[in-house]
């Protein structure tokens, strides 16, 4: 099983994680910035996640086996 | 020096759709800017977002070998302030997170409805028009106005006046002089808007930065000034000319819009898609290097200017199949039409949403619409963002 991190130090808030992986990922209504939703998710949203983390602008998301 | 390409590419004798080929096999050289400057170009999609998602580029464009794009010597450039997109780290950070919660997907979802209506009323209206029309005019200009006036609460009544002074500072044309007229007369107006804001306040983003950032002093009325200058420009500009070209590019495939009609779930896909083959930034974006850097094999010394072309990483070949296709069932996330890194488009998911929404309505509302002139008649702009002047249409 795979495990997501979310760093908000160096988030930016575009929002790509949110779009890609809705059911991973949200932002925070105060400053925008990335709350991973499954810090585990199931192995079949194990391909979102690792594109979450591929096309995440400042490289804040982090998907580890 | 003679056999240096000149960058900003002129146009090449191909669709003026497609972006200009690069001439560098290896992905990078280097070219002479407008100002006699000269700057490493970056093309492909992992030195792109090696570039802009680097700490070793910088954004700053009073520092020294910044590379200029349009023929503004050094001397004359002053930033703005609140002006982020040319600040780097925590300065940058300081105000772009003053609006992140503001454009993050869940609240521009609450504005759908309005954008929708937006979109239909300027479909009426351009039908009450009577055919042909000027769908830049009708449509893709007034849509993302209409939308950005409403957030930022700017009267849309004044768009005359904001959009033609957009116009001046974003064309190549332009010179210095009546770029800066342009720019300060825009100040003049937003400055008077910020300071009857702060006097009244309101639900709109401007008068709501007035009260919780500027009275706290988080920041001050002048970079409440340039930043509403940015969110006004970027917030119409880029959007309009999106929604343009978005519909003459699917004017001239018809058997794609046939494949979206029948599956009208595809329609994000196909944003995407239309995103990235357009990239209408055509002139990329300028960074300066702040420490040596190996990018794609050449290294980059410190001081040295260095574009990243986001056209060439949008077709590179290696990351999307037969790139000077239009296939909007591709499914083009990588793209980076909004550019990479932390200082990637904040206001992206209006954007998309905007677009899609338009298309949407045009394609099922006018589903005879048609190109009035010949497509080879079409005249672009030549100004930083890429677009149609005018799209004639009937319906």
């Amino acid at each position: 099983m795979s495990r997501v991190e979310g760093d908000r130090s160096v988030c930016a808030g575009s929002g790509n994680c949110v779009r890609i992986a809705p059911d991973l990922f949200d932002q925070d209504d105060d400053e925008g910035l990335v709350v991973v939703l499954q810090p585990e998710p199931p192995p079949e949203r194990d391909r979102a996640a690792r594109q979450a983390e591929n096309n995440c602008p400042t490289g804040a998301i982090k998907v580890t086996d | 020096m003679n056999d240096m390409p000149r960058f900003p590419f002129r146009p090449q004798d191909r669709d003026p759709l497609i972006p200009p080929r690069f001439p560098f096999p290896d992905g990078i050289g280097q070219v002479e800017l407008p100002t006699g400057q000269v700057a490493w170009l970056v093309t492909r999609h992992e030195d792109v977002r090696q570039v802009l998602r680097s700490a070793d580029f910088s954004s700053n464009l009073t520092k020294p070998g910044f590379p200029a794009i349009r023929p503004i010597p050094p001397s004359e450039v002053s930033p703005l302030p609140g002006m982020f997109i040319r600040m780097d780290g925590a300065d940058h950070a300081h105000f772009r997170r003053m609006l992140t919660p503001e454009f993050m997907i869940r609240h521009v979802r609450l504005l759908e409805p309005l954008i929708r209506d937006t979109v239909v009323g300027a479909l009426d209206a351009m039908r009450a028009s009577g055919a042909p029309a000027d769908l830049i005019k009708w449509f893709a200009l007034p849509v993302p106005s209409m939308v950005i006036c409403h957030l930022l609460g700017v009267p849309y009544t004044d768009h005359g006046f904001f959009q033609e002074r957009s116009r001046t500072m974003l064309a190549w044309a332009t010179p210095i002089e009546a770029a800066r007229a342009a720019r300060d007369d825009l100040l003049g107006y937003l400055a008077k808007l910020v300071a009857a804001k702060q006097r009244e306040g309101g639900e709109d983003l401007v008068s709501r930065l007035a009260a919780e950032r500027v009275a706290t002093g988080e920041m001050t009325a002048d970079e409440l000034i340039g930043m509403s200058m940015l969110l006004l420009v970027a917030g119409h500009e880029t959007t309009s000319n999106m929604i343009g070209l978005s519909t003459l590019m699917l004017l001239q495939h018809p058997e794609e819009v046939r494949r979206l009609a029948d599956k009208p779930e595809a329609i994000e896909d196909a944003v995407e898609e239309l995103l990235r083959f357009l990239t209408i930034v055509r002139t990329g974006l300028p960074r300066v290097a702040t420490a040596d850097t190996e990018v794609g094999g050449q290294v980059i010394k410190a001081g040295e200017g260095v574009i990243a072309w986001l056209a060439g990483a949008n077709h590179d070949e290696t990351v999307f199949t037969d790139p000077d296709a239009l296939d909007l069932s591709r499914g083009s996330h990588s793209h980076v039409a909004f550019g990479f890194g932390v200082h990637q488009c904040i206001g992206q998911p209006l954007a998309r949403a905007e677009l899609r929404i338009a298309l949407e309505e045009l394609l099922t509302r006018l589903p005879n619409l048609a190109l009035a002139i010949d497509p080879a008649e079409v005249e672009f702009r030549d100004a930083v963002i890429f677009g149609a002047q005018r799209l004639p249409v009937t319906w």
